[in-house]
């Protein structure tokens, strides 16, 4: 519920206030976002599974985001920038899925 | 916060308030260091009723004040910060996002939009260069025929003119003047620069003849009677000194008994026209130049 509520106050102030993004942050905010959300689809499977910790929760946003960003400039750094991402991206998504799948399991025991 | 690794973090499926921190040692599941199992693992018994399942995201939901649900509610909205940043982001970005292939597709449709208009330009350029010569050079011979036009409008006596000259009234009370001394004025009036002659009502042409008539002069068939007023354009001084010098048109008609009376003017109107009509013997020799 409250993060929810979060989501939508963080969705609401980015309508608000429009930002633009520095550019220096642009080719990380993508993956960032990605990583993200697969924390949160993790957060959501393990309330399911019962296993879920705030701090292990929030240790692994912040992780996932950075890690993610990290990547990608490593993969700039190395010349391979799209690559690594389309990477991390499949990676990331790959995990969403599965989340995803296993919160359906869940919910709906199907 | 506790102190109790993550791989410690398995928290009861029945009693859970989650947010608490309780380290329990429950059963050893397999040691994920994150709280997603590896996909295909089978949860917790417990988890498996859809019903309870329900329940405890509900509960999982519950507003609690507490640091990590605010930290949690904090991330949350970074994160949907974040991802509308990045939705404007990429709604507002134009070519930076688009694949090599892509971009090569569209710079070549450019270059050939680009090509193709650059064709087009020249094209319209040379026509419209062509157009405006055209124009120029009709409009040039379209201001020489019309000055040919007026010039020979002038001549011919087709065309009225308007100009400095002078007005010479010759009075003939007695009828002594005559078709000769009429002629001889405008024979001096030519000499003398005039450009239009206008007798009575009569152009003066080429073509006009004098002769006598019985109430005054046939001009070129038309009857003027006296007192006789001749009209010319030209340098007004030189027609008149032309009409004054000794033994000239003036002291004819005065030795004739008539008497001429001279006006300079700054405007001379030749209204009087003739109607031209093709000779009927004479054919122009063609020549080379128009």
């Amino acid at each position: 519920m409250i993060p929810t509520l979060g989501l939508a106050l963080g969705v609401v102030i980015g309508l608000l206030l429009q930002p633009a993004v520095p550019v220096w942050l642009q080719p990380y905010l993508p993956i960032a976002v990605i990583a993200a959300l697969d924390a949160v689809f993790g957060a959501l499977r393990a309330i399911l599974d019962g296993i879920f910790d705030d701090k292990v929760f929030v240790v692994s946003f912040l992780f996932n985001v950075v890690v993610a960003g990290f990547i990608v400039f490593l993969g700039d750094k190395l010349g391979v920038g799209s690559q690594l991402s389309t990477g991390v991206i499949v990676v990331l998504g790959v995990r969403i899925f599965s989340n995803v799948a296993a919160i359906r399991r869940h919910l709906f025991d199907a | 916060m506790s102190t109790r690794e993550p791989q410690d973090a398995r928290l009861e499926p029945e009693p859970e308030p989650e947010a608490e921190h309780e380290p329990r040692e429950a059963q050893p599941g397999p040691p994920e260091a994150e709280h997603e199992p590896p996909e295909g693992e089978p949860g917790p018994q417990a988890a498996r009723d859809p019903r309870r399942a329900w329940h405890r995201l509900l509960r999982a939901g519950a507003p609690r004040a507490t640091r990590a649900n605010a930290l949690a509610m904090l991330l949350a909205g970074a994160l949907g910060f974040a991802i509308i940043a990045q939705v404007r982001q990429t709604s507002i970005e134009g070519l930076e996002n688009l694949r090599e292939d892509e971009l090569v597709r569209i710079f070549a449709g450019v270059d050939r939009d680009g090509d193709r208009l650059g064709d087009d330009i020249s094209e319209l350029e040379s026509s419209l260069e062509r157009l405006r010569g055209q124009s120029t050079n009709e409009e040039e011979a379209q201001r020489s025929a019309q000055q040919r036009l007026e010039a020979l409008g002038i001549l011919a006596g087709t065309a009225p003119a308007h100009g400095p000259g002078v007005v010479m009234t010759v009075r003939d009370p007695e009828r002594q003047v005559t078709a000769p001394m009429v002629l001889d004025a405008i024979q001096e009036l030519r000499d003398a620069g005039a450009e239009a002659i206008q007798v009575g009502d009569v152009r003066v042409v080429a073509d006009t003849w004098f002769t006598q008539a019985d109430e005054g002069l046939s001009v070129s068939g038309t009857v003027v009677r006296p007192p006789y007023v001749i009209r010319a354009i030209g340098d007004g001084n030189t027609l008149a000194g032309a009409m004054e010098i000794p033994g000239g048109v003036s002291a004819t008609v005065r030795r004739a008994g008539g008497e001429t009376d001279i006006q300079i003017s700054d405007e001379v109107e030749i209204d009087a026209l003739l109607t031209l009509s093709p000779p009927q013997y004479a054919r122009p020799v063609p020549t080379s130049t128009p």
